[in-house]
């Protein structure tokens, strides 16, 4: 079970948390513009990367804040977690 | 006549402390100290089971948690009964019972035994191979087959143990208490690390205690009575915690580690009732030492598996620890000095060592000499190529082994022998250095894997490091403690240690015999059964995968998990297959390192704990008033009240009559209560709904829709304007958790720059639901001074009021269609409510009513619920819900996944009322529903979601989703049932009331 540092308060168990997908993917502006295909893009598509990945969490039975990590899925290293908004470190 | 094979007194056995215990129905004794192992053998018992598929008989090979054989039911026939418990494992107590498993009669004349002489019908893959064809027997085969698999009995009545589980944090968690795991954890807890220290033993000291080599030394003395001295010390050190009878389970990432304390097992029966059976710890660790030794290698030959056939390291355990010798005449197998040690073990407590059988041509050290020297038959370059006693050894032959290993020559020589000590050295015990994610690296001159790249902060020391010697251990260890806990000083710097320096092996995975390898039994897996053979089949058909030939010949799927014979079959398959092992690699080692209890893992988590649950403030009203409860999320909700005697179907039609003709209340608290406070409410709920919220008038309450980003229905609801930036927003009972989850998802990840506040108030309020013809003279006799005319207080809007000096939220909204307010108190005041309602509506004949009489209700009135009548692929056009769809706004959660191709289908499954030809005959809900009868097979067009017997119209009616359904009013479908053909007509979903009049009655 991971150790999880959340960046607004610290090392916490991995049970606290929640994952919610892969990071940086923004919500369109504007949806109407997008055709059934660039929306899907969108809607649909992740990656599964094995190796380096940023993730969203949540301190679901925390803080409720949302948070970004950067985690090797291949070892489950968590490389880095870093609050919404700010830019993910160099890797 | 049973022989006493105790031969000397044991620090370790209490003799003053004489215990009877039961094994298969007969009274044996033991003492304090023994386990069942050691006592049975102290009793010259040696067969205590039958192997897996042969039915083989089996003895005890081990003296520790690697015990594959002597497997036993404790207890059998109580609700403490458990099967599959090793019995070198379990302390003996005054009044313990044991029996053998896999055997019947009984485990000195098993019927199944007959499965031995037929074992060449029962090749690797057996049950792979004949059970294929005819493929219509499968089921008759099946029988027999589960009739015939696994071992012990399981309990059939509820355990009566409690258990516990428990976080644990620590600087440095040492895992075995050997003379490794003694000294780290020693330094560790010196240098002011707060120290755990776990042991599976109920000792300290590991094998060093029982160490016997007079050839070893530490400062001078024994490494026994050394060790003693430093375990005394241990127990003034601050910062350090010690825990016996612990096993650690499992090693997950980030030093995770689950541990398994086992505090009663070893007590009387009387002294076991009220206390923790088992304890889980959870442990988190900065530090992780591995000190988890080694495991001795038996040695593949064969009929390697007779009872009387052990581990050299056993017997020297038996000996020396427990004051017990496993056999009157003993012989030794070796390919190391290690047996030496053994036998040399029991001549020096007078006990007859006929021979050593050795492979190697030759050893130097000087604890073989001292071997010789004693007068012990050595026959080297000499392998065991037969053993014969069927219930217990009662001989071996030997051969002269080839150069090269791969036969033998020669004579054959017979030695009697009652007990044969085999000793293929040692396998360090890197379960749960693996389990950590860590890896492993073959060692081709060892022949052993050892850790190699560390993934957490852990080092391994001592044997299950590769380190076998004592000054090795030490000088390693100490190096590794310096390095990993940052220390300068030790207090191993300065220790002088002298070892007995030869050291020299020679390693054959599979000892040749005098027969070939297709008529022999080396058993590599014994719990499984599966021999050398087996592995060779399997290589032969074509089997190249370790994971693989695994499974298909089950060798380590155990529940020792192979902890002897797992390094022999990879050295077979490597040697057979012409690879090296370093690049077969091994299966991979999986938790629980020993087997857990059930009871170890849930903790306390069982009965009524096994889930939380949450009771409204009115639940001690609905119990005293015998409602029937409904599981809601984790709600309990009221889900009717009968009186009298009633069926839940005639209590439901009863509160729904009475809630259209006169009054009903129900108890509504558990819908999900969301705060939104802020500037940006509004514009929030415009995105998050998809209706327009902008033009809501402060004191107006809205029903909402939300979707999810694919454009399917989420959750509904209805949300009122208390004040210019504040909503109050009303969730369903099971979906509120999510709702504010993904609100806040978008708030935080979408829509920073809106000014929202989101705060669950579900558990704040409680809310009485007040509907009918005469909600509104029961609310006037509550609350005289509030006008509640239509046109001071409308459908969907709200007043604030009190109820004497109470305040309260009131909305009047309805989801019966009915005339009817909600009315919203401080949680702690929801009794009080209820009750005045109650009392004010007695004159009205006032009939609280549960769920599913709300269910019924809504459906009549063809209100969806989400969640029933929806499934995560309804959109609002397809719930013919298109009016709830702003087409103005330019954005909301869900509204471009509307227009996708595939949303805007025709033939989507939509959402459409039905009504049987029989008005009498009531559906059930999820039956399928068809256009054809005979056609074979059929198209399935939809499914019913939702089906009642309404009261109010006295016909059964029904929603369903139904492909193209809009377009169907009218048409005659039918719900195929088992034994009947039920004819129905697609209708409007609203059934009642249609044009909505009854809300201002």
């Amino acid at each position: 079970m991971f150790l999880i540092n959340c960046p607004y308060c610290g090392e916490r168990d991995q049970q606290e948390f929640k994952a919610g997908g892969e990071a940086h993917i923004k919500r369109p502006k504007q949806p109407t513009e997008l055709s059934d295909d660039e929306w899907a893009e969108y809607l649909f598509m992740r990656k599964n990367i094995k190796g380096v990945q940023f993730e969203r969490w949540n301190h679901a039975h925390g803080c409720r804040k949302w948070f970004n990590m950067v985690r090797d899925t291949s070892n489950d290293e968590i490389k880095a977690t870093y609050k919404m908004g700010e830019k993910p470190p160099a890797q | 006549m049973t022989k006493n094979l105790r031969v000397k007194s044991s620090e370790y056995i209490d003799e003053t402390n004489r215990i009877s215990f039961k094994f298969n129905g007969k009274t044996y004794h033991g003492f304090k100290g023994d386990t069942l192992a050691s006592a049975l053998l102290a009793n010259d018992v040696h067969l205590v089971g039958r192997s897996f598929k042969y039915h083989r008989p089996r003895g005890i090979m081990t003296s520790g948690s690697e015990e594959p054989n002597a497997i036993v039911q404790i207890n059998p026939g109580t609700n403490r009964t458990e099967p599959n418990v090793r019995a070198t494992e379990i302390e003996i107590y005054e009044g313990l019972e044991a029996s053998s498993q896999n055997c019947w009669p009984s485990v000195e004349f098993d019927i199944g035994g007959i499965n031995n002489f037929l074992s060449p019908f029962f090749p690797a893959g057996f049950y792979y191979k004949t059970f294929m064809w005819p493929a219509s027997f499968w089921e008759k085969y099946e029988f027999f087959i589960r009739h015939s698999a696994g071992l012990g009995k399981s309990p059939t009545s509820s355990d009566p143990d409690i258990y516990d589980h428990r976080n644990v944090h620590c600087d440095v968690l040492v895992v075995g208490a050997g003379i490794s795991g003694i000294l780290a954890a020693k330094n560790a807890a010196k240098n002011n690390f707060k120290t755990l220290l776990v042991d599976e033993k109920n000792e300290l000291g590991g094998s060093t205690i029982f160490e016997n080599n007079e050839f070893n030394k530490i400062e001078n003395k024994s490494p026994s009575e050394w060790l003693k001295k430093e375990i005394d010390e241990l127990k003034s050190i601050r910062n350090l915690e010690i825990k016996t009878r612990t096993t650690v389970a499992a090693y997950h990432q980030y030093n995770y580690l689950l541990a398994r304390e086992n505090l009663t097992d070893h007590l009387e029966t009387k002294d076991k009732t009220n206390k923790i059976r088992q304890q889980l710890l959870k442990i988190r660790a900065k530090k992780v030492i591995l000190a988890t030794g080694a495991l001795e290698r038996p040695l593949i030959f064969n009929n390697n598996d007779r009872p009387g056939i052990m581990l050299s390291s056993a017997i020297k355990k038996y000996s020396e620890f427990y004051g017990v010798a496993c056999g009157s005449k003993n012989v030794f197998f070796t390919n190391n000095d290690s047996a030496y040690e053994s036998a040399l073990s029991l001549y020096n407590k007078g006990i007859n060592v006929e021979a050593i059988i050795d492979i190697r041509e030759q050893s130097e050290s000087k604890i073989v000499k001292k071997v010789n020297e004693a007068g012990i038959k050595i026959y080297w370059s000499h392998s065991v190529v037969n053993t014969a006693g069927y219930k217990r050894l009662n001989s071996i032959s030997v051969m002269k082994l080839s150069n090269d290993g791969t036969s033998v020559t020669g004579n054959k020589i017979s030695i009697s022998c009652d007990c044969l000590g085999v000793a293929g050295g040692w396998t360090p015990a890197v379960h749960l250095y693996t389990q950590s994610g860590s890896k492993l690296k073959f060692d081709e001159e060892k022949k052993v894997f050892l850790p190699n790249q560390n993934t957490s902060e852990q080092i391994s020391v001592g044997s299950c490091s590769g380190d076998f010697k004592i000054d090795e251990i030490i000088k390693n260890l100490n190096q590794k403690l310096k390095d990993t806990l940052n220390i300068k000083l030790t207090d191993l710097d300065n220790i002088k240690v002298e070892v007995d320096q030869e050291n020299s092996k020679r390693n054959i995975w599979l000892l040749p015999s005098d027969k070939p390898v297709g008529k022999t039994k080396p058993f590599v897996d014994y719990q499984n059964d599966a021999t050398a053979k087996d592995i060779k089949l399997a290589l032969r058909e074509g089997f190249r995968s370790i994971e693989h030939v695994k499974r298909y010949t089950t060798t380590g799927m155990g529940t020792d998990q192979g902890k002897l014979g797992n390094m022999h079959a990879l050295g077979i398959i490597a040697d057979t297959a012409g690879v090296k092992m370093g690049e077969l690699g091994t299966t991979t080692f999986r938790p629980p390192y020993t087997p857990l209890t059930f009871g170890t893992i849930v903790g306390r988590n069982v009965g009524k704990f096994f889930d939380i649950f949450r009771r409204t403030p009115m639940n001690d009203w609905h119990v005293e008033n015998n409602a029937e409860f409904e599981n809601v999320g984790q709600w309990k909700r009221a889900w009717y009240y009968p009186i009298n005697g009633e069926s839940m179907h005639q209590a439901v039609q009863r509160e729904s009559k009475a809630a259209r003709e006169s009054a009903g209340i129900l108890d509504a608290s558990t819908l999900g209560k969301i705060d939104i406070q802020g500037s940006d409410a509004s514009e929030f709920l415009n995105r998050v709904y998809t209706n327009a919220w902008s033009k809501l008038a402060v004191g107006k309450c809205r029903y909402g829709l939300m979707l999810n980003e694919d454009g399917m229905v989420y959750d509904d609801g209805v949300t009122t304007r208390l004040g210019e930036n504040h909503y109050i927003m009303t969730t369903t009972t099971g979906g509120a958790a999510n709702v504010l989850g993904k609100l806040e998802d978008y708030l935080q990840t979408e829509w920073p720059e809106l000014d929202v506040y989101l705060t669950s108030v579900t558990d704040h309020y409680a809310t009485a639901s007040l509907c009918g013809p005469n909600s509104k003279k029961i609310l006037k006799k509550i609350i005289p001074g509030l006008d509640l005319s239509d046109e001071n207080f409308p459908h969907m809007s709200f007043k604030g009021a009190n109820i004497e000096n109470i305040q309260c939220r009131i909305m009047r909204i309805s989801f019966t269609g009915e005339h009817s307010y909600e009315i919203n108190v401080q949680a702690s005041y929801g009794k009080d409510l209820w009750e005045k309602c109650m009392e004010a509506g007695k004159e009205f004949n006032i009939t609280p009513y549960g769920t599913e009489t709300m269910h019924l209700l809504r459906a009549e009135k063809g209100f969806i619920i989400v969640g029933q009548d929806t499934d995560g692929t309804m959109t609002p056009i397809d719930l013919q819900m298109d009016w709830i769809v702003s087409k103005k706004k330019y954005d909301f959660i869900g509204k471009r996944s509307l227009y996708r191709s595939d949303t805007m289908r025709e033939d989507r499954k939509q959402l459409v009322g039905l009504l049987t030809d029989d008005p009498n005959t009531v559906l059930e809900e999820g039956a399928q529903i068809v256009s054809e009868l005979d056609q074979s097979p059929v198209e399935m067009l939809g499914h019913v979601t939702s089906s009642y017997f309404s009261p109010n119209l006295n016909k059964s009616i029904a929603l369903a989703v139904i492909k193209s359904g809009k377009d169907m009013m009218g048409k005659k479908l039918f719900v195929p049932m088992e034994n009947k053909n039920i004819n129905v007509t697609v209708s409007n979903p609203v059934f009642y009331d249609e044009k909505n009049q009854r809300l201002n009655a």
